[in-house]
């Protein structure tokens, strides 16, 4: 028999913690203990849905935009989760395609499935503010990049290869409990390989539930704007701007 | 007869390890499996000596081998100084080894020696031998006494809302947990949040009066601020890591430590005496810095241990499967990893207790954690973390439950830490024999939410 105890949540308090649940003897009861496994699995589907590529393709053709497909180093999912380094550099193939290129655009975007290839499924909703940049202000944008089994920094070595002044990279977040497909943004001036973290701006938890696309595009054209104006990302930008930083620490898609 | 190694110390450190991902990204594991035993046996015959003679990070340019080495405690070494590192395992785990025996050598022993027995040793010789040793350690409550298991209340709130964090302390108190502490981690850094915060903790601990200590998992620098503003602060927190570059990373360093460990003891807030400092650390972190050495992440995770006891610790933590795959890669991994820093932080004589964790891109899921949970509970964990249904909504990752901690009480007849067991009888929150109660709305906890 369950023995529940008085559920703190019905004194109006709201907090998204799994608070109340009752229990059974020391045990959870079965309904938390599947509900919880149920979190997990969406969780762990979404790091291992592999990205269709085809799909937001097809999106971002609709939107007006031209594509590229790339890879990284990491040949599977497990290599891409073991070894992050290979997940930062291009395969030789996608190298070679982007360097024949030659466009020098003024911003790259690049499309990365990174730890949740369900977390594009926002992205198109952020692209589609960002053709104001093309239309209103100007700006050389190149291609998008569609990117598998990529890290953040895989799009410094693309940035370099296109020569691109800025590369903006929204990829797939470690998924959460409750958000397995939390976009983040990434921007870099000068992409180059071995950019450090201290050198991006970053806007994180973009999803419905989160950060609603359309206000993270406003504060990416914000971003992006003045990323321009004063050639820099990263620190100076950020004391600027108010938006959080990215500690030595903190762990990147 | 003993082999002398051609290869440099910190090779044969590094390939003896048993296997993870963080050994292989920093590209200093063994290529075979028959590499890796190989380099055991060669292990096995070093002299324990040739830890004090042969720094893995030289003396000069490292200030934790200076300290590792400055403080070794030669009187206490004697017993353990002719023999080799398979005679060392012999003996810790031989009938006449006690924890009598082992807290006298405690200071003899430096984390590299600690670090190159672990990896001799199988899981079960983790279990043993650490279940020898008991480190108590006292603030308000008095935690690592035998038979007892103690856990962190942890309310985090993905926006440091004070009502969500009260909420999940109420909800921890009724279920018996926050013996050892009770402690936030904070999303923001802003000092008035956090004052704010270290307030209401003491404010609940104080009404209710409650045997445990609040802590506010925030830099070091900033529990210094809230010092100066005269708040409550019960416990200082830091991570910290097993290289001076990894801790400069963290922004800390030696001389800071303890300037602030100073300012703590100022405010008098222990009871029981000196220990106000709460340690985390956790295998990975020095690589994910790039301040390494080339050194295996477990011996470092050992020399950070090194660092924790020069400051006379309250609480260590290893947060083992925090960091990710890409350092332990799943559940056998972590599993292995938290056994050996339990081990090593008790035979160094730290209060260890560990997060039992796990992220979703690890190959590991919550059985893993309940062979870990039940491991560590019999080889005598001083605490483990308790997260309202397992899942950290500011951290975002999953770690042990309230239930998981009545669980391994319940299963290895463990107490929590004797004030606070009395604390939950006088309360009604527990019957006779220790188990929580129904606690009906009106109980004085849930008032103070309405």
């Amino acid at each position: 028999m369950t023995e529940e105890v008085t559920r703190p949540q019905s004194h109006g308090i709201v907090t998204p913690a799994r608070i109340g649940l009752g229990r059974t003897g020391a045990s959870l009861p079965t309904r938390a203990v599947l509900d919880f496994a149920l979190d997990h699995a969406r969780a762990r589907d979404a790091v291992h849905r592999p990205l269709d590529v085809g799909q937001v393709e097809g999106q971002l053709l609709g939107l007006g935009f031209s594509t590229l497909r790339v890879t990284s180093q990491a040949a599977d999912r497990q290599a891409y989760l073991a070894r992050p380094d290979l997940g930062a550099r291009l395969s030789a193939s996608s190298r070679d395609g982007l360097s024949s290129l030659g466009v020098a655009p003024d911003l790259a975007i690049v499309l990365a499935d990174g730890l949740s290839s369900q977390a594009l499924d926002h992205a198109p909703y952020v692209l589609q503010d960002l053709k104001a940049l093309q239309a209103d202000h100007g700006w050389h944008l190149a291609p998008v990049v569609i990117a598998s089994q990529a890290r953040v920094a895989l799009g410094d070595e693309i940035g370099a290869c296109l020569g691109a002044s800025m590369v903006l990279v929204l990829i797939g977040e470690r998924p959460g409990m409750s958000s397995p497909d939390s976009l983040g943004a990434y921007l870099t001036w000068q992409p180059k390989i071995g950019r450090t973290n201290a050198e991006r701006n970053c806007v994180s938890n973009i999803r419905p539930q989160g950060l609603p696309p359309e206000a993270a595009a406003r504060t990416l054209l914000w971003l992006l704007q003045e990323a321009r104006r004063q050639e820099r990302t990263g620190i100076g930008l950020k004391d600027l701007s108010g938006l959080k930083t990215i500690g030595p620490f903190t762990a990147l898609p | 007869m003993r082999r002398r190694s051609t290869s440099d110390l910190k090779t044969l450190m590094a390939r003896a390890t048993p296997l993870r991902s963080g050994d292989q990204l920093a590209g200093v594991a063994a290529n075979s499996a028959e590499e890796s035993i190989s380099a055991r046996m060669a292990l096995a015959d070093q002299p324990l000596t040739r830890f004090l003679n042969e720094p893995l990070i030289p003396y000069e340019s490292d200030e934790v081998t200076r300290l590792i080495l400055d403080t070794h405690d030669r009187a206490a070494f004697a017993p353990i100084s002719a023999m080799s590192v398979g005679a060392f395992r012999d003996w810790l785990l031989s009938d006449e080894v006690d924890g009598a025996v082992l807290k006298a050598v405690a200071p003899g022993v430096t984390p590299e020696m600690a670090a190159a027995v672990s990896k001799i040793m199988r899981n079960q010789d983790l279990i043993l031998a650490a279940s020898k040793i008991r480190v108590v350690s006292q603030f308000r409550s008095t935690v690592g006494l035998r038979g007892r298991l103690s856990s962190r209340l942890q309310p985090n709130h993905p926006t440091d809302d004070p009502s969500g964090i009260l909420a999940a302390m109420i909800d921890g108190l009724l279920l018996g947990s926050g013996d050892a502490v009770i402690g936030v981690n904070p999303a923001s850094d802003n000092l008035q949040v956090l004052g704010e915060l270290v307030e209401m903790m003491s404010g609940i601990i104080d009404r209710f009066e409650i045997p445990t200590q609040s802590c506010v998992l925030t830099h070091i620098t900033s529990s210094l601020a809230l010092i100066e503003q005269g708040r409550p602060v019960d416990l200082v927190f830091q991570s910290i890591a097993g290289t001076e570059a990894a801790n400069a990373a963290f922004g800390v360093n030696l001389d800071l430590l303890a300037e602030v460990r100073s300012a703590a003891l100022d405010l008098g807030r222990n009871p029981n005496g000196g220990q106000v400092m709460y340690f985390e650390t956790g295998q990975g972190t020095p690589l994910s810095s790039a301040a390494h050495h080339g050194v295996d992440q477990q011996t470092l995770e050992a020399r950070a241990y090194g660092v924790a006891r020069a400051f006379d610790p309250f609480l260590v933590n290893t947060v083992v499967g925090f960091i990710g795959p890409e350092y332990l890669f799943d559940g056998k991994q972590i599993i292995r990893a938290g056994l050996e820093d339990h081990f090593c932080g008790k035979l160094l004589g730290l209060p260890m207790g560990c997060d039992v964790c796990y992220t979703n891109h690890a190959e590991a899921d919550q059985d893993d954690m309940d062979v870990l949970l039940t491991l560590l509970a019999t080889a005598g964990v001083n605490f483990v973390m308790g997260v309202p249904g397992s899942d950290d909504i500011m951290l975002n990752y999953q770690s042990t439950s309230f239930h998981d901690a009545l669980y391994a009480r319940r299963l290895l007849d463990l107490r929590p830490a004797p004030e606070f067991e009395a604390w939950l009888a006088r309360t009604g929150l527990v019957d006779g024999r220790g188990h929580p109660l129904v606690t009906g709305g009106n109980h004085p906890l849930l008032q103070v939410l309405s």
